[in-house]
């Protein structure tokens, strides 16, 4: 299996996303003695919106952290945009528009909103040290190029009002918010989400699957999102990729998935 | 103006006004509005050819004279633009409150028979559609923001900017017509209806002519001296008369800026921003800004607390003689100035007041402590008295006329007259032409000599000629034993606590008066903070023994104030209770504008006024609540029902000796 499936595919809804833009193939992630994913295959096509769920230590962050370059797996291959992508570090999947934001919150606290999500635009700063030091020429043009795509976010997140505040004084929910504003910043191609909404109230978590929903109507986005909350994920999500024990026991959509008997055992157990 | 009565006579509708404006300070900023983090300006001209470019796609979409169009959404310029678009092409304008819930805008959509709506963004389409089986006019849904609207069927729905691009495309062809129907305009035509939200029954359609309009804007114009170079700021809710007048009426007389927020949320940011030399607020939100002052002033060090309490005392004594130019002390004008720059200049200038010539309060009483609070910093902050179907003013404060317990003369124009019951008539250029197909409510509420009926009991004081208003004729009744009961009266005394967020006064043919009670949840809930108080919700915090011996002092400090009162002395609250739920306009039980809506409280929650008379210690209820996005629960609660103590009438004087 080389080729690419470049099939369209018709989710339940009735929309149409596109073709096959990140494939996982055959993954196995080994820490020591411990196996964290074995053995795990699956595709992220172009405009969806992929959850992967499972229970606690299913190995849904270490795929995310795979994706974006934090760990490198023992076995297997990751395809993106139609090529095998070798070893790569953080910052160079970033480059190549895989965008994340974190499951306990990694904004820099003392810093305002605005700065925050400006850190977003980092890979799209190319002026030198000198012109940057002397905010002279490119860097002061860079600067307010950039300034309007922090800003276009900042409008499209509703977080106007908060724009010159430091995040440490934020509460828990506006946070989430605002690194969703840095990742998607940097204009990225896929966005890996990772509990997006864990620990919110209700109201927060609508709010947030409305940004969500925006996010990929609006810009396109692919977004690959882990969620513990079933409600959220069956609602939102085009397809699911459903994980236990670091192994793959569902993929599909999520009226499909809802049914797998092999789903219902990881969630609900199984008399022994 | 320096206008001769020439050309006074040619400027009688709201279009004639922006061409006026835009060719005699074409390059003076008309409108402002933050967006992506920078104010965005447009002159008079860029207004002018802006709200053009929507009239020829309106033209071209085939709105004929007197159809009404209806606009929803925050105050923003593209909002402003449709609704003088609409009545270039004779249209009428309907501006809605954006945050009424579906069946509101289903009823007002419906009564006007709106042909056109224009929506600001996602969140008003959805409320349209919604409701569109019940619509029988609607033609076309235009809407401002395209956010999450792509996948949405466009069979009748047009983004405002493809409006805009169809008229400036077809320009040619059209601008005769649009020219023709300018011309054939005069000041009776109709410039805008507005839905009043009524303390009683369905909302309705007050329909006012640009005669109205412009004669009101330019006679209040000229009383507070408004000039081009005035700034405000457009907040409050479109729909509101209030805001049609400033924004609008007196904007386009003046030529003044009008500048809209980024957000809702922004608002004080903003209003920090632009820093208005005329401004406008209803007195709550005077009393949320004194509330998070006074927060923030706990939380500062001793040393500035000092300052402040020490300079704000000072400035209580002279501050407000100093504003009406009555004779102070050299000693007492040389510390005044000090304290300006040391505490009232940067408090001043953290509220956005700085500029701040001429600012207005209207709607509902303000607590004196409040009123002085902003009048002792320097800023001229006046009472007026208005309503919808007045085109606002009916009496107003004069400059070194102001005081908290009076709305003012009658402002420039209108006449007043008190009925024998109490009832306060006027009679004024700005007065409705009709309620839209209501022809009973018109003649009922204003007389063949057009003289209208306020609703309002008042009386005008011998000495000064300030209008006093007591209450809502109609609240005005008699207890049981035949004395005067007029719960506005004291609910506005109740309110002044900062603790206390609503208050409704019961005791129409009764023994004895009983109370509702909203905490306001800032003020408690800091309170609660900073002395540790845990709570897990409002129903909670407002069941709270100390939170209940606190509203039950204040309670009886208001007794004691009203037992002073010879004539309103019967009124001192015996029972009360604190309700568990906030009064929300979204459950019918204030009106958009704040005010309770005392009959459909009295029916929601029967079986708690029952229990304020039948002498029971705890009630339990179930409440429906309607939440933001119209769905509805139900919310259960078990109250304590409290006694206060009341003064003995009589006993009062001798006490206070």
């Amino acid at each position: 299996m080389t080729e690419l499936n470049h099939e369209p595919f018709v989710t339940a809804d009735g929309r149409t996303i596109g073709p096959t833009v990140l494939e996982m193939r055959n993954i196995t992630l080994r820490f020591g003695g411990v196996t964290a994913i074995k053995d795990i295959s699956f595709d992220i096509r172009e405009g969806e919106i992929r959850a992967i769920i499972g229970p606690n230590g299913a190995g849904k962050s270490s795929m995310l952290n795979i994706i974006s370059g934090f760990y490198t797996p023992q076995e297997g291959e990751i395809w993106y945009k139609g090529a095998k992508r070798p070893p790569v570090k953080p910052y160079e999947v970033a480059r190549q528009g895989i965008a994340r934001t974190f499951q306990n919150i990694a904004l820099f606290e003392g810093m305002t909103v605005l700065d925050n999500v400006m850190t977003g635009r980092l890979t799209h700063m190319h002026a030198g040290l000198l012109s940057q030091a002397l905010w002279w020429g490119k860097a002061q043009r860079e600067e307010i190029e950039n300034r309007e795509v922090v800003e276009k976010v900042i409008d499209f997140l509703e977080i106007q009002n908060i724009r010159k505040t430091p995040v440490g004084r934020l509460p828990y929910g506006l946070k989430k918010r605002v690194e969703l504003a840095r990742a998607l910043a940097a204009d990225p191609k896929i966005l890996l989400l990772d509990e997006p909404m864990a620990g919110m109230n209700v109201e927060e978590k609508e709010d947030m699957c409305r940004f969500i929903l925006d996010v990929n109507d609006e810009f396109g986005t692919t977004i690959v999102l882990i969620e513990h909350d079933m409600g959220v994920v069956m609602d939102i999500s085009d397809r699911v990729v459903v994980m236990d024990y670091g192994r793959k026991i569902g993929d599909g959509p999520p009226d499909e998935v809802r049914r797998n008997q092999d789903v219902i055992d990881a969630y609900l157990g199984v008399p022994h | 103006m320096g206008e001769t009565a020439a050309a006074s006579a040619a400027l009688d509708t709201i279009p004639r006004l922006l061409a006026r404006n835009a060719r005699g300070m074409g390059g003076k900023p008309a409108y402002r509005e933050k967006e992506f983090g920078i104010w965005q300006t447009w002159t008079w001209a860029d207004t002018q050819a802006e709200v053009e470019a929507l009239a020829l796609g309106f033209l071209h979409m085939g709105a004929a004279p007197g159809d009404h169009i209806a606009i929803i959404g925050r105050n923003r310029p593209y909002l402003y633009w449709a609704m003088v678009a609409a009545q270039s092409v004779g249209a009428i304008p309907v501006p809605l409150y954006q945050d009424a819930v579906g069946e509101e805008i289903a009823y007002v959509l419906d009564h006007c028979g709106a042909r056109f709506i224009v929506a600001a963004d996602q969140e008003q389409v959805d409320k349209v559609i919604d409701v569109q089986a019940q619509l029988h006019g609607l033609d076309r849904l235009i809407y401002l923001d395209p956010r999450g609207m792509r996948k949405y069927d466009h069979g009748k729905l047009t983004p405002y900017a493809d409006v805009q691009a169809a008229g400036r495309a077809k320009a040619d062809a059209l601008r005769g017509e649009l020219q023709a129907r300018l011309d054939a305009q005069t000041g009776a035509d109709t410039c805008v209806m507005l839905y009043t939200s009524g303390t009683t029954g369905k909302p309705k359609g007050v329909v006012l002519s640009h005669a109205n309009i412009i004669e009101t804007s330019k006679n209040s114009s000229e009383f507070d001296r408004l000039r081009a170079e005035d700034e405000v700021l457009a907040y409050l809710p479109m729909a509101w008369v209030g805001d049609f007048i400033f924004s609008i009426g007196q904007a386009y007389w003046t030529g003044f800026c009008v500048n809209c927020p980024e957000s809702p949320d922004t608002m004080m940011t903003d209003l920090r921003e632009i820093g208005p030399s005329y401004y406008f607020a209803p007195p709550r939100i005077f009393e949320t800004q004194l509330t998070n002052i006074m927060i923030r002033m706990e939380d500062a060090g001793r040393f500035k607390k000092r300052m402040f309490d020490h300079f704000m005392g000072l400035a209580r004594r002279v501050g407000p003689a100093i504003l009406d130019d009555k004779p102070v002390s050299g000693l007492d004008r040389l510390r005044y100035r000090l304290g300006e720059v040391l505490v009232y200049g940067p408090l001043k200038n953290a509220l956005g007041f700085t500029r701040v010539r001429v600012g207005y309060t209207a709607g509902e009483a303000i607590g004196p402590e409040i009123f002085d609070f902003y009048r002792a910093l320097g800023i001229n902050l006046k009472q007026l008295y208005g309503q919808t179907e007045a085109s606002v003013f009916i009496t107003q404060q004069p400059d070194h006329e102001v005081r908290p317990d009076t709305v003012g003369v009658p402002s420039p124009g209108v006449e007043i007259r008190i009925a024998e019951n109490g009832e306060v008539f006027y009679r004024s250029p700005g007065v409705f032409q009709s309620y839209y197909k209501n022809p009973e409510s018109t003649a009922s509420t204003k007389d063949a000599e057009g003289w209208v009926a306020t609703g309002d009991a008042g009386f005008i004081e011998p000495d000064t000629g300030h209008l006093r208003i007591i209450d809502r004729a109609k609240d005005v009744g008699k207890m049981a034993d035949g004395s005067l009961f007029a719960p506005k009266y004291v609910e506005n005394k109740l309110k002044f606590f900062p603790n206390i967020l609503e208050a409704v006064v019961f005791g129409n043919a009764k023994d004895y008066c009983t109370a509702f009670i909203n905490i306001d949840l800032t003020a408690v809930g800091n309170w609660a903070e900073r002395n540790n108080i845990a709570y897990a919700s409002y129903q909670e915090l407002s069941q709270h023994p100390q939170v209940l011996a606190q509203i039950k002092a204040h309670i009886e400090e208001v007794n004691g104030s009203v037992a002073g009162d010879d004539m309103l002395s019967g009124c001192q609250i015996r029972r009360f209770l604190v309700l568990h739920k906030e009064l929300d306009a979204d459950d019918g039980e204030l009106t958009r504008t704040r005010k309770v809506r005392r009959r459909i409280i009295e029916e929601k929650y029967h079986d708690l006024l029952t229990a304020l008379y039948d002498g029971s210690g705890q009630v339990t209820t179930e409440t429906e609540v309607t939440y933001e996005d119209g769905r509805k629960g139900r919310i259960r609660a078990t109250l304590n029902v409290l006694d206060a103590a009341v003064v003995p009438v009589g006993a009062q004087r001798m006490e206070a000796e």
